[in-house]
């Protein structure tokens, strides 16, 4: 497949404003007449669908939640970057775009990335008129922090719940079309396929969760906004829904996936307490800034961690990382934690945790400060784990928490299918082979109301669209393959529930193809996922009915996508034979244990393209190139 | 006029017609008790005070209000609390409301009906005969023999009680519902809140109290009573 | 420890619905209430049974989904946390517990103890929101808000939308739901341009969908997850009059 990705010429910071004026419109009186689907309304979907019908579309918006409320995006805590330089400690659009690129390792489009930087401003100015209270300094102005280890103070943060404050803005543009009448809101349906008219993206089957039924919407464009597929994982700290199901089929269909393999973890979370567990809770970063992370020198011991004296303790980032020590960057501290505990050395019940001790910080600087700083999030811990943090240390164990990878999209946003665009974290563009703390918000934002309100338009002004509807033949096959699919599922009636093969995958993938990756467990993985996958078509029990709400069934169609993905995720992993930002592979360190990037044979983008049914996919590539920011290798000893 | 009607239609206008007529009652309440102190003054005071009310022309203006609000305060009441029962026709098997709300929040509609209860009986007492009687006794006289009756007595008190948990929560809900309960008036507001709920009843139960165990002397004698 | 759940069943919005007892054996202290209930459907299904539907999806207390009454406490006993934060430690081993969807008639049962909320979100089209287009407007510093308004602000808006409010209310009233959206909004100054359009309509539609009055009991306060005032409401109380007499 030929992959253009419309990177448009000229200087860098002009790209973005050129490239607008030149994009075709749509004429107002027309717009109405443009129908476009908007799948998943977190805050990619919603401030698109919002923008959609600001602009005067017939936008139709699904969600499988019952309100565009219930989006994970509201999970994000951290808050949102925009290069304002209201701290005025030397921040630009220019700083924000190396950073991301950088911090990306050097695997993200330059012209991206410098336009998210260039929008990000604005969307902090459109979230305050749209009344989210952000933090506040005494002069009543906007108040910023530094954030993930960032040399200036760019995050726009309201409290520990800046995703749900912007999500809510976002919902609140979506509530006032949908009052419009420009949107039409669908809740609680699953998109299970794009569906094609003349290679177009036209529109999308979907299962109505209540119902049952299988129904069909057309369109004369598809945007997906379905977030992330951390889940893959089983473990994660995606919310319990979040699956990868739309762009899955939409790949099967043709839509090239980007770089499955950059999948980010993070460091503090509290660990797994048993195999009930449904789902890892994420703690902020800063606890690092206090908290020593330690295990005990002797391998398996099992005695209390006040009962360790300090002569038999290993703080093994300290030792390690003489400079950085307990601070060095995410996939390092959770490589790290992972080795541990492989070794033996880990902690807690699991024998999967390495302590997190504040104690030496409280002695240093009293309990109170410590309160004020963590109180919350020591609380949170309290509350989980029945244990004081005050008194024994935390244990903290590192859990998937963003995938960088996702659907191919070009410069506008669209897919390798015409017509179809992907957005937020469901698309690979922006954030290369790893994110920057509190970019996630930003890209979400810029892609819904500052990037694709302008590309779509030039798409529908200048494509010619066969007369399509949702009784077209291409929708009644479709149909007609997701109703036999449902009942395949539910006529397979064997042994195990959709939740332990879930599990099961989720554990091939986290051994496999998880922190740290090799040949070996890579090779490992491909031939366990497909036995698995095999097994889980013979032998998965769904229960229920498919006339009505069932979320085994719902979670049964989404672990079949997962077992694919799965294998394409380690596919991806084994293909690149390098290190780079949240893939690393073991045979490719540098003598002191870091991510060794190899420029010369990997700066390219990843296209994987679907092949058919137990075929092996192809791979495109998309070459990188740095006219801006030159590559350079990280180092934090 | 339509804007009234919307007003009054919408869920807190009716709420804020509770809120005018219960705060107008409170009022009333304040002065009916301080015009009954004065039945510690003597007969003679007393009687004063009970004929000005009659033949004062500006209370018997306030009056209409008094009785429209007399009607509209239980009628509003109760129109919301039907409305509010069809609004969870499947009732929960386990309800803790207890764990979450004071126990006067949870009474009102039951002390609000006996406070009813009571006004029918005090007004058959009381306000009949002094306002519609032919002849008309001497107010006095009336409290004199009414109070002569334990049973009367208990009643009268009892009812202050439930009057007295009734403003526990409306006294507060009142201001609430007018938007006025602030974080900044909330103490003052639970001040005078206390003078209402508390030591407006305590001082009609003095009332009783005082002439059933003193049995003052009268001059007058009560006619046309339904006490006895 | 070993509980025994009596659980709402009830197979869609026309059945009638009858509470079932069942067993749910080793569950760990540390697990969550919905990790317990994943535990029993677990079973369930092992055995060919419908598993019993709940609404999640966070487990952080931040979505809003989730919202059980639990022995007869909206989220459960405790304060100040949704259903999925909720751990079995809270109760004992050997404790039946009772576990029902939000009963309220703008919330009607989809299934077992899934309930439709989209009467919330109705009440959110009619105005819970401030009409700024996207693009064309000012930069985000050039209103400055005093610190403590825009905490209060903030207070408000931390509202999740799980209806606990309403659960918790004994005449099913979303007055604290309603309140903390005008509220937040009414605080900010971007937002007081469309104050009296914005509490006229909500106020309108939550009273279309049929939720009940406020009695000022303040179970919603008690009940909220994130512990909203009920000056919220008097707020709301406050701009409701405001446009009636202005």
């Amino acid at each position: 497949m030929k992959l253009d990705s419309k990177i448009p010429s000229g200087p860098v910071e002009k790209q973005w404003d050129n490239y607008r004026f030149n994009l075709k419109l749509v004429n107002p009186s027309n717009k109405r007449k443009y129908t476009i689907i908007v799948v998943g309304t977190g805050l990619a979907g919603a401030s698109a669908a919002a923008s959609f019908g600001e602009l005067g579309y017939n936008v139709l918006a699904f969600s499988y939640h019952e309100s565009p409320r219930r989006a994970h995006s509201i999970s994000a805590q951290g808050g949102i970057n925009a290069p304002k330089n209201y701290a005025n400690d030397g921040d630009s659009i220019y700083r924000l775009f190396y950073d991301t690129v950088k911090g990306g390792d050097y695997r993200a489009r330059e012209a991206n990335v410098y336009r998210l930087a260039q929008v990000s401003n604005s969307i902090i100015d459109q979230c305050v008129a749209q009344g989210v209270p952000f933090a506040r300094d005494y002069a009543g102005y906007l108040d910023n922090r530094s954030f993930g280890g960032a040399q200036v103070s760019r995050t726009f943060y309201a409290r520990g719940q800046t995703g749900q404050q912007l999500l809510l803005g976002a919902y609140s543009a979506l509530c006032r079309q949908i009052d419009l009448g420009t949107v039409k809101f669908f809740p609680r349906r699953e998109m299970l396929d794009v569906v094609l008219v003349d290679g177009q993206a036209r529109g999308i089957v979907a299962r109505n969760l209540v119902s049952g039924a299988i129904e069909s919407y057309d369109a004369h464009a598809v945007v997906l906004a379905t977030g992330g597929y951390g889940n893959v994982f089983y473990l994660s700290t995606n919310a319990k829904a979040c699956n990868a199901t739309a762009i899955w089929r939409a790949y099967k269909k043709g839509a090239v996936f980007g770089n499955p393999c950059y999948t980010q973890i993070h460091p503090t979370c509290i660990p797994q307490s048993g195999d009930y567990q449904s789902k890892l809770t994420l703690m902020s970063e800063s606890l690092r800034n206090d908290g020593r992370i330690w295990v005990s020198k002797q391998k398996g011991d099992k005695r209390k961690p006040e009962e360790i004296p300090e002569s038999e303790r290993d703080y093994y980032l300290e030792r390690l990382y003489p400079s950085f020590g307990n601070l060095v960057p995410r996939d390092v501290a959770s490589r790290r934690a992972k080795e541990m505990c492989d070794k033996g050395f880990g902690v807690g019940p699991t024998g999967l945790a390495v302590y997190l001790d504040f104690s030496d910080a409280i002695k240093r600087l009293g309990k109170n400060v410590i309160e004020e700083k963590y109180g919350n999030l020591f609380d949170m811990y309290h509350e989980i784990t029945a244990e004081d943090p005050y008194k024994t240390p935390m244990r903290i164990y590192p859990a998937v928490h963003y995938t960088m990878g996702g659907l191919w999209v070009d410069y506008n946003l669209m897919s390798s299918i015409p017509g179809m665009y992907v957005i937020g974290e469901a698309n690979f563009s922006d954030h290369g082979a790893n994110r920057l703390g509190a970019s996630a918000l930003m890209q979400g934002l810029a892609d819904g109301y500052f990037v694709i309100p302008y590309t779509i338009g030039d798409y529908l002004a200048s494509s010619k669209f066969s007369p399509v509807t949702a009784e077209s033949t291409e929708f009644k096959t479709a149909k007609a393959d997701l109703d036999a699919m449902v009942h395949k599922l539910m006529s397979i009636n064997g042994k195990k529930s959709v939740e332990e093969f879930h599990r099961e995958l989720g554990k091939i993938m986290w051994d496999n193809v998880g922190m740290a990756r090799t040949k070996e467990t890579l090779t490992k993985a491909l031939e366990e996922i497909p036995k698995l996958r095999q097994e889980f078509w013979q032998n998965v029990k769904v229960v229920g009915s498919s006339n009505d709400l069932n979320a085994d069934l719902e979670r049964a169609g989404r672990v079949a996508d997962f077992m694919e993905l799965g294998e394409l995720l380690a596919r991806d992993a084994l293909h690149r034979e390098e290190s780079c930002g949240g893939h690393f592979r073991v045979e490719h360190q540098t003598e002191e244990g870091e991510a060794k990037r190899d420029d010369e044979k990997f700066s390219y983008v990843a296209a994987w393209e679907y092949a058919g049914p137990d075929k092996t996919p192809i791979l495109n590539k998309e070459p990188l190139s740095f006219e801006y920011v030159k590559p350079s290798q990280r180092s934090y000893k | 006029m339509k804007k009234l009607i919307d007003f009054y239609n919408s869920s807190i206008g009716k709420k804020v017609t509770m809120s005018l007529t219960g705060l107008f009652l409170c009022t009333f309440l304040l002065e009916h008790l301080i015009g009954n102190l004065l039945l510690f003054a003597g007969e003679e005071t007393f009687n004063a005070y009970s004929e000005f009310l009659v033949s004062n022309p500006v209370i018997r203006f306030v009056e209409i209000f008094l009785f429209a609000s007399l009607l509209f305060h239980p009628l509003v009441g109760l129109l919301l609390w039907i409305s509010n029962k069809r609004t969870r026709p499947q009732k929960y098997e386990v309800y803790q409301l207890k764990e979450n709300t004071p126990l006067a929040s949870r009474i009102t509609m039951l002390t609000g009906s006996l406070i009813f209860v009571f006004l029918v009986v005090h007004l058959r007492t009381f306000f009949v005969p002094l306002r519609l009687a032919e002849v008309k006794p001497s107010g006095y006289a009336l409290v004199v023999e009414a109070f002569s009756s334990a049973p009367y007595c208990a009643f009268y008190v009892i009812a202050l009680v439930f009057l007295a948990y009734h403003l526990r929560h409306g006294f507060q809900s009142a201001f609430q519902t007018l938007g006025l309960r602030t974080k900044s008036y909330i103490g003052l507001l639970d001040a005078v809140a206390f003078i209402f709920w508390f030591i407006i009843p305590l001082g009609f139960a003095l009332l009783p109290i005082y002439f059933y165990f003193f049995q003052p002397a009268t001059t007058a004698a009560a006619t046309a009573l339904g006490v006895h | 420890m070993n509980v025994t759940l009596k659980v709402w069943r009830q197979k869609s919005k026309d059945d009638k619905g009858r509470f079932v007892s069942y067993p749910v054996r080793n569950v760990s202290p540390d697990a969550s209430f919905l990790e317990m209930l994943d535990v029993l459907n677990e079973e369930l299904g092992k055995k060919g049974e419908e598993p019993v539907a709940f609404d999640h999806d966070c487990r952080e207390g931040i979505c809003g989904s989730c919202g059980i009454v639990i022995d007869g406490r909206a989220h459960g006993p405790g304060r100040g946390a949704a259903t999925c934060e909720l751990r079995m430690r809270s109760f004992r081993d050997g404790d039946t517990i009772v576990a029902e969807p939000w009963r309220a008639t703008p919330f009607p049962v989809i299934k077992d103890l899934v309930v439709d909320r989209t009467s919330m979100d109705r009440i959110m089209y009619a105005g819970g929101y401030i009409s700024a287009k996207t693009g064309g407007v000012p930069d985000g510093n050039s209103t400055p808000i005093p610190k403590p308004v825009a905490e209060e602000a903030m207070d408000a808006a931390s509202c999740i939308g799980c209806g606990a409010c309403v659960a918790a209310c004994p005449n099913s009233s979303a007055m604290l739901f309603v309140g903390a959206k005008v509220s937040q909004l009414a605080l900010l100054p971007q937002g007081k341009v469309e104050a009296k359009r914005r509490v006229e309509r909500m106020v309108d539609q939550m009273d279309k969908e049929g939720f009940g009055n406020c009695s000022n009991n303040y179970a919603c306060e008690a009940e909220c997850p994130k512990e909203i005032s009920v000056q919220h409401i008097a707020r709301l109380n406050r701009e409701f009059l405001k446009k009636t007499l202005a």
